[in-house]
């Protein structure tokens, strides 16, 4: 029934690890990105000067409604008629880092309105600064809750990278998709992208679950005994 | 702003409210409220809930802001300063100074959770006071062992009781060496058992500490005790102020005694 071919199969991995490597490197750096303007974004809708608070929602709720291949497209191809022209690579860093930005914007968000009013009247009343009742008290506290969240994420940005294949950067899906049109064989590319996918996606889903219950843990905020 | 004074005199009391208001929209909490407290006086705020004695404390500790009048701490405003003769907003700098004579611990203790009691000492002593680690340290040892938790210094608040907590939660307010103490409902989420310990600590705060306190209670009994003023407040105002003897004992105002009666009723 199958007519699946090993020796094609081998043939084909040192372009398929290869790519792999590309695969996780826009993976990481995207989330890199995504982690820090994220909070950026999450930080920015609870200040009181109105206008930002409220550009910076509205932006939010734009990328989120918008398709990730739409931002990716527009980035690289409407960038020129602006004089902005990035490489395949930058642009797909820009739009895929903005996109998770945006989602992680909420689940930060929702992590620190997690944290109780009372544990900001006790900043004040211990007279702390706004930077360090942030960086000291409520961030630390609205991490664990946040982190369930933020590891979906992860998840989540790594298998969304072969978007990125439709400007030409040579991910996992791109490279497989030339591998294909060079042998007209399509079966063996595409069943190993799928199970690279799975072979990262697994453990990573698994090692976030361990580091959520260890956070927790070091903060002492669980009840189990230590 | 014109028509309070931009300072107090020399012999001003340690807090003034004067005709301090606050309204939510359309509900005004507190009307033009007066009081005083000297340095070293213990009052004991009492009244209906929803008459905002509360309120009066988060005032002061700058939880909520004023919508008129001025509240004077150690007779400078607090949460104005003086430009051109004139009271305008305060800034950051000026808060903060004015702030750090006053601490505050609350109905629900709000301890950092992710902190031990000893740090939850420590926090404010090094990241406000600038304390080094080992000063902090002693400063917040010698409080735990103040109010009888020296063991329990390695512990995590979601491991103490209730009356741990808010011991705990004294003992973090006083490191910061605060002129004035703020006591919100102390007692009030504690099991009955555990409100003696409370108590003893707040009675040696008051004996061996020179502190101001301003307390909001139930404790009628406790309240009578030991404060050196009684404030009743109803609607927004202080309905009688006076010394415990009178105020439980000899009630003027009806209002005074219709709610004392009710509140030894429901005892």
């Amino acid at each position: 029934m199958f007519d699946w071919k090993w020796d094609f199969t081998i043939e084909i991995l040192p372009r398929l690890i290869l790519a792999t490597f590309n695969t996780l490197m826009a993976a990481g750096v995207g989330y890199g990105i995504a982690l820090i303007v994220g909070l950026i974004f999450a930080l920015a809708q609870r200040t009181p000067i109105r206008i930002i608070n409220w550009s910076v929602r509205e932006a939010v709720e734009f990328i989120r409604s918008t398709p990730l291949v739409l931002q990716i497209f527009f980035v690289f191809y409407v960038g020129p008629q602006f004089d902005l022209r990035l490489s395949p690579w930058t642009a797909g860093m820009i739009a895929i880092g903005l996109h998770y930005a945006s989602y992680l914007s909420e689940v930060y968000r929702a992590g620190l309105e997690s944290v109780p009013q009372g544990q900001w009247e006790a900043c004040r009343a211990l007279n702390l600064s706004t930077r360090r009742t942030y960086f000291r008290i409520i961030i630390p506290q609205a991490l664990p809750p946040a982190l369930p969240g933020m590891g979906n994420y992860l998840v989540g940005i790594f298998k969304d990278t072969p978007m990125l294949s439709v400007i030409g950067v040579a991910e996992l899906m791109h490279t497989a998709n030339a591998l294909g049109s060079e042998s007209y064989r399509f079966l063996e590319p595409y069943t190993m992208v799928g199970i690279i996918f799975l072979a990262i996606s697994l453990p990573t889903a698994f090692g976030l679950r361990t580091f959520e219950t260890w956070v927790s843990k070091t903060l002492g905020m669980s009840k189990s005994k230590k | 702003m014109n028509e309070y004074p931009t300072r107090l005199n020399d012999d001003a009391p340690m807090v003034r409210f004067s005709k301090v208001s606050k309204r939510y929209g359309e509900l005004t909490v507190l009307d033009e409220l007066d009081l005083d407290v000297s340095a070293n006086e213990m009052v004991s705020i009492i009244g209906p809930s929803g008459s905002g004695k509360t309120t009066v404390l988060r005032l002061l500790m700058t939880l909520e802001d004023v919508s008129d009048g001025v509240i004077y701490v150690e007779g400078e405003p607090l949460t104005h300063m003086e430009r051109d003769g004139q009271l305008v907003p305060a800034n950051q700098a000026y808060l903060r100074r004015q702030r750090s004579k006053i601490g505050m611990c609350f109905q629900h203790f709000n301890l950092f959770p992710h902190m031990t009691a000893l740090e939850n000492c420590m926090e404010g002593p090094i990241q406000v006071l600038r304390l080094s680690k080992q000063e902090a340290r002693e400063r917040s040892l010698d409080l735990l062992d103040m109010v009888g938790l020296s063991d329990k210094r390695d512990q995590h608040p979601i491991r103490l009781s209730g009356g741990q907590q808010q011991r705990v939660a004294i003992a973090r307010a006083l490191a910061m060496r605060p002129k004035v103490m703020l006591l919100d409902e102390v007692t009030s989420a504690l099991d009955p058992e555990v409100i003696g310990e409370v108590l003893n600590v707040i009675r040696k705060l008051n004996a061996e500490h020179n502190l101001t306190v301003l307390m909001v209670t139930h404790q009628m009994g406790f309240a009578k005790e030991i404060s050196d003023r009684v404030c009743f407040v109803y609607n927004g105002k202080i309905a009688e102020a006076g010394p415990p003897s009178q105020i439980f004992d000899a009630p003027q105002n009806p209002r005074t005694k219709q709610f004392l009666s009710a509140v030894l009723q429901a005892n």
